[in-house]
């Protein structure tokens, strides 16, 4: 383990809210269950989860937006709440979607003014904002308003913005989101650059593929707890005993989802939506020829493609989340 | 270099810092709110139908001399209105895009990030000023002579600053609180009337005064009218400016608690 740059020892996080329309009682929603990790100087950590699990919780606590509601986290040695200014000065935070930017002005004086508030020094600014613009591929187009950008330009733009001061830590929350195939494509090349600068990124994202092409290592996050950690290599690991039948199905009904779970062998059943077309996994133990028996279980569907394939770190992710009570 | 010389050096780095963070945001914020056509609609259009509703009234009540008090105090409403929409809808619209967790995670000091944009949105109440004063030159033939113009170009910028200043008191709690902008709506005509804007506070009941002299506005309008119409505006501006360092204190002390009050109930975001 390399110098660790980030620790999170049983973080937690309490929500306060409110519920009923006439009598309001009080309701305490726990997002964050006592998550604990490490992530090590140049290191590129991956939280994957689903949505709700608790990823941006956690990382709103680690750049001082949130107060934990117990346990306690460091950046590069400093505390989050108690140092919290000394934190802010060495993290770069950029997340995904439209919303973080200045709209109705361009691009330049976007970074103009967090370059100001970055405290990136007065001579050296107009060549640091280059950099960054040249860095995301957005030179040329600094001076149109942000109103007029596609999703992939403003989230470069964010990612440009988080890294004016030059920050040794990166915190990166979904930054892919809504973007089209090629603009992630580009993204994921320039935070996978960041590591070979030296810099520490934390990374969330729900994209299998986007965490096991960046990340060296993983922590897989369901219902606000870390239910594994490891490399990539690690986590499919978790699937190595398994064969993944994969059906293109049309009209997948509860019934046919709880019978398919039912039949021996069958470790775990998935189904994704694809615009008009549903894409069922079903995963069962090596050895196990399941296939007819899968199609004989889908009578009355309309049924696709079928293909047997070997396991994906999605299909680990898949079992880890669904399995682990 | 010596330890002393360093220090010296280092205090002199900290204050440019500080100067280029006021005027540096005060630009940006000012360029961001010009570009809301409504805004600026609004912050003219609002104290001209005030003014012209005025003069009507004045001029149909034979007080011809008060026209230019009307002209001044229907710009000044314009300015305070701008303040408290611009301080709480602007922390409310940072909200809503997404920049104020931004502006609460940047390495300067939450003030510092606070201070000019509520400057900003005090100085856009100076076209609320400007559009009364010509709608009455132009409009109503009001000749606009004042009675010591140095003292006039002293007492607009005090109480602009001061009224921005106030705006920063209020911001404070709208970073606290995800609907205290509603409080707003409930801030704009009281302070109107308790501060003399369009009535002299001596029309009103005897304990509105004192409470009136704890509100920048009374002064600032008092240092405009008396440097406009005749009288020593001094004692206001100092007033005003005294006010303004008061809620400069007051505003630094509540930006650090809500801060921190925010970061603990999660409110700086919308989720």
């Amino acid at each position: 383990m390399r110098t660790p740059v980030i620790e999170a020892v049983d973080l937690r996080r309490t929500y306060r809210t409110t519920t009923g329309a006439f009598r309001r009682r009080p309701l305490d929603v726990e997002a964050v269950k006592g998550v604990s990790f490490e992530v090590g100087e140049g290191e590129l950590f991956g939280l994957l989860g689903p949505n709700g699990a608790g990823k941006t919780t956690t990382i709103k606590m680690l750049i001082t937006l949130l107060l934990p509601t117990s346990g306690t986290a460091r950046v590069l040695g400093y505390d989050v709440v108690t140092d919290a200014a000394r934190v802010r000065e060495r993290i770069g935070y950029v997340f995904g979607g439209e919303r973080g930017l200045y709209e109705r002005l361009p691009a330049l004086d976007n970074l103009r003014y967090f370059a100001e508030l970055y405290g990136v020094r007065p001579e050296i600014q107009k060549q640091r904002i280059g950099y960054v613009l040249d860095l995301v591929g957005l030179t040329g187009r600094e001076r149109e308003r942000v109103e007029g950008y596609s999703r992939g330009m403003r989230q470069r733009l964010h990612v440009a913005r988080g890294l004016l001061h030059d920050p040794p830590v990166v915190f990166l929350d979904e930054p892919t989101i809504g973007v089209d195939p090629v603009g992630a494509r580009e993204l994921r090349a320039t935070i996978a650059a960041l590591t070979e600068q030296g810099k520490t990124v934390l990374l969330t994202t729900h994209y299998m593929f986007e965490a096991d092409s960046l990340c060296d290592r993983i922590g897989v996050i369901a219902n606000g707890s870390i239910i594994a950690m490891g490399t990539p290599r690690d986590l499919k690991g978790v699937v190595a005993d398994r064969t993944i039948v994969e059906v293109e199905a049309f009209g997948v009904s509860d019934a046919a989802m709880a019978s398919l779970r039912a039949i021996p062998g069958v470790a775990s059943v998935s189904v994704e939506e694809r615009d008009q077309a549903q894409l069922l996994c079903v995963q069962s133990h090596k050895g196990v020829e399941l296939t007819q028996t899968i199609l004989g279980k889908l009578d009355g569907v309309k049924v696709g493609r079928v293909a047997v394939r070997e396991p994906t770190l999605e299909d680990a992710y898949v079992a880890l989340v669904t399995e682990t009570p | 270099m010596t330890a002393t010389a360093a220090v010296r050096t280092e205090t002199r780095l900290l204050d440019r810092r500080i100067g280029r963070l006021l005027v540096m945001g005060w630009r940006f914020h000012l360029k961001t709110l010009s570009q809301s056509s409504f805004f600026i609609l609004v912050s003219v259009l609002q104290p001209v139908i005030f003014a012209s509703i005025a003069f009507f009234m004045f001029r149909v009540g034979g007080r011809e001399g008060t026209l230019l008090y009307a002209a001044l105090g229907a710009g000044l409403m314009g300015i305070w209105s701008s303040v408290l929409f611009g301080s709480g809808g602007a922390i409310q619209w940072q909200r809503w895009e997404g920049t104020l967790e931004l502006l609460v995670t940047a390495p300067a000091p939450f003030i510092l990030v606070l201070l000019p944009l509520s400057l900003a949105t005090s100085s856009i109440g100076i076209y609320s000023l400007t559009a009364t004063l010509f709608w009455g030159v132009v409009f109503f033939g009001i000749p606009l002579q004042l009675a010591h113009p140095w003292l006039f170009a002293l007492a607009v910028p005090t109480t602009v600053i001061s009224l921005g200043l106030l705006g920063l008191v209020l911001a404070s709690s709208f970073v606290l609180y995800r609907h205290a902008n509603a409080l707003s709506n409930l801030l704009e005509y009281p302070i109107w009337l308790i501060t003399g804007l369009l009535v002299p506070v001596s029309f009103l009941p005897g304990w509105v005064e004192p409470l009136s002299w704890l509100l920048a506005p009374t002064w600032g309008a008092k240092s405009i009218q008396a440097a406009a119409l005749g009288g020593d505006p001094r004692f206001p501006i100092l007033m005003c400016a005294l006010l303004g360092v008061v809620y400069l204190l007051i505003g630094s002390r509540l930006l650090r608690l809500f801060e921190r009050l925010a970061r603990g109930r999660a409110t700086l975001s919308l989720t």
